[in-house]
């Protein structure tokens, strides 16, 4: 009962996504800061060593359901085994990774029990609410923060007499960091099949084709992204071209995406990844807020613009005031010049 | 019977285009600079239902948006694409809905216009980005959902195929029907307004934005009937008003602040080659970059 529970996502390789370790981190915080215990929930099949991998992260217990018939992911199976659990643990907290399956899953759930559901937060602490109006005291809420309206306002929300409060986190918010690596808790397997019914099964999987994220600019520690002021694709090279000598990635706003400049993973961004490297190099970007929700914790950031009055000017480091077209050959020539 | 498919769409202030103009001088937004639009990504499901109506002669499309008098805007747009009819759910006892508040009553109109195929909606909409309501709402229906599709490959009475676009590839899935599906921003772009049909509905009108006409439509609506874009309230809907509006939302906003620039120290360079070489160095010297 009121305890925190975090859905662990099983990948292709049957480990446990990165997100999801992400929000168990978080997750055995805010069972510190409650006093109460941190579950997992495991659905899928042959799952490699759950309990060596996610013990270390400070799971008092899994919660394992193993079947064939529940790998690959698919909505109805998994959304009646959490309801199933839910229903008889009570948690307080439940947390999911913001993706494409956390993201499919949770609003379900969510419905199902008719409780709360924040998505996106990026940042989330214990907190009291008085409610004027009825002048009530709730303690210990859970303070979901998230940008709302195209990331112009941060918003915090909280779900006062609904449980469990619910929220998705994306990928790279949170900070993994393993709690002990003696920690030890207690796995209890699920029996699926006697939960489980035929219409849960309504969706079959006919075909997948699994591309490897080839790109992955989260984890780069230089990014040079480009906006819709690089102004084709073909100028786009010039700042592949500055990556690949500085060992770094490209990403690029919205706009940039929504052109065809670039694929939509290269998007950095409020809707696309939060990126928080040693260098960003923003090009021909005018820094909506959007896209500075996703970078803006950048340690240095660099803004090439045309436009000395470009929003993003006013959070970078240092303003070059230029054509991407004529900075960045300047700039891959002076760092072959002065690098050994 | 007919193959009958519902759209769910939004009339959302347009937060993607937040220029100078859309800041105030505080550097918090002035929404009144933000025009109203049809969610982009509802256009994309918009456009899925017209491609099957394409191919399938007896497919209706039926438009259902909640929201405010001026969100018939939303159906009228529809109808000139292609949209056989639209509902409007509006009422001030919606007010203040959130996700699950917004998926009852959704789920309520959708059941109204039983029996129906598909539901059809966009991935998520751009001033709140949830993605929440299209689940939410298939939970409500007691119906499949397939989200993030991208293209729908086979469709017959009592099956669909479909194609999703995930993080890391494509899946193909088989449903039974009715389904909700949500589309990806990935998928085709919405056709645009055919002349015949703007023509055809441009006069098009909820009984509230009747009563605000100065000219009188009554020859002309008793002459053309389909002119006349139904509302429904809590009341038609016969909802349960715990469930509804700010009683029926779990999540209550406790905070907004305004996101306002952080204004710090910044160094403006010229793109002369001296002062490009010495930023580089910079870099370099402080292990930065090399």
């Amino acid at each position: 009962m009121n305890n925190i529970f975090v859905y662990c996502e099983v990948t292709e390789e049957r480990s446990i996504a990165d997100v999801s370790l992400e929000l168990l981190s978080k997750g055995r915080k805010l069972a510190d800061d409650l006093k109460v215990k941190l579950e997992a929930v495991v659905i899928g099949h042959k799952v490699v060593k759950p309990e060596a991998l996610l013990y270390p992260f400070g799971v008092d217990v899994i919660h394992y359901a193993d079947d064939e018939k529940l790998f690959p992911y698919t909505t109805l199976p998994h959304t009646s085994l959490i309801i199933e659990l839910f229903k008889k643990e009570h948690p307080e907290i439940v947390l999911f990774g913001a993706t494409s399956i956390g993201r499919d899953l949770a609003p379900r759930v969510a419905s199902a029990l008719r409780c709360g559901l924040t998505a996106d937060c990026t940042s989330l602490e214990i907190g009291d609410h008085f409610e004027n109006k009825t002048q009530t005291e709730f303690k210990n809420l859970l303070y979901q923060i998230r940008p709302a309206f195209g990331g112009n306002i941060i918003a915090t929300i909280i779900n006062p007499e609904t449980r469990p409060q619910m929220a998705t986190v994306r990928e790279g918010v949170m900070k993994k960091e393993a709690y002990s690596v003696k920690y030890k808790g207690k796995l209890i397997k699920m029996d699926a099949r006697s939960i489980l019914r035929d219409e849960d099964f309504a969706v079959t999987i006919i075909e997948r084709h699994l591309e490897k994220s080839r790109i992955d600019i989260k984890n780069s520690q230089v990014i040079i992204a480009g906006g819709y002021g690089v102004g084709s694709k073909e100028n786009f090279k010039l700042l592949f071209d500055l990556a690949e000598i500085l060992g770094a990635q490209v990403g690029a706003s919205r706009a940039a995406v929504d052109a065809g400049f670039v694929e939509h993973e290269r998007q950095v961004g409020q809707t696309g990844v939060t990126v928080r490297p040693k260098l960003y190099i923003a090009c021909g970007i005018s820094g909506a807020v959007q896209h500075r929700a996703g970078m803006d914790q950048s340690a240095q950031i660099i803004s090439i613009n045309t436009d000395a009055g470009a929003p993003i000017n006013q959070i970078a480091d240092y303003t070059i005031i230029g054509s991407v077209a004529d900075v960045i050959p300047k700039m891959i020539k002076y760092y072959r010049k002065n690098s050994k | 019977m007919r193959f009958r498919i519902i759209v769910l769409a939004k009339q959302v202030p347009d937060t993607r285009n937040v220029g100078k103009d859309a800041m105030k001088a505080d550097g918090t937004v002035n929404r009144a600079a933000l025009p109203a639009i049809f969610n982009p990504d509802d256009l994309h499901a918009l456009e899925q239902a017209l491609s099957i109506k394409d191919k399938i002669p007896y497919a209706e499309v039926i438009l259902l948006t909640m929201g405010p008098t001026r969100a018939a805007e939303v159906i009228r747009e529809a109808m000139y694409r292609g949209a056989d009819h639209g509902f409007l759910i509006t009422d001030r006892k919606f007010a203040g809905s959130d996700t699950l508040a917004t998926s009852y009553a959704l789920s309520l109109a959708v059941k109204k216009l039983a029996p129906y195929h598909l539901v059809i909606s966009g991935r998520q909409a751009i001033d709140g980005d949830t993605a929440q309501v299209g689940p939410q709402t298939a939970e409500k229906l007691g119906i499949p959902q397939i989200t993030y599709a991208e293209e729908i490959l086979s469709l017959d009475a009592k099956k669909i195929i479909v194609k999703r676009r995930l993080e890391r590839g494509v899946e193909v899935v088989n449903s039974t029907l009715p389904a909700l599906i949500t589309v990806h921003s990935s998928a085709p772009p919405c056709r645009h307004r055919i002349g015949k049909l703007l023509m055809k509905y441009k006069h098009a009108r909820t009984i509230t934005e009747l009563q605000n006409e100065t000219k009188d439509y009554t020859e002309l609506y008793n002459e053309r009937p389909y002119l006349l874009i139904e509302e429904w309230s809590a009341e038609d809907l016969k909802a349960d008003p715990e469930s509804l509006g700010l009683s029926g939302s779990p999540t209550k906003v406790k905070k907004i602040e305004n996101v306002v620039f952080q204004h710090k120290e910044s160094k403006i360079l010229s793109n002369s080659d001296k002062d490009i070489e010495k930023l580089m160095q910079t870099l370099i010297s402080s292990h930065i970059i090399g």
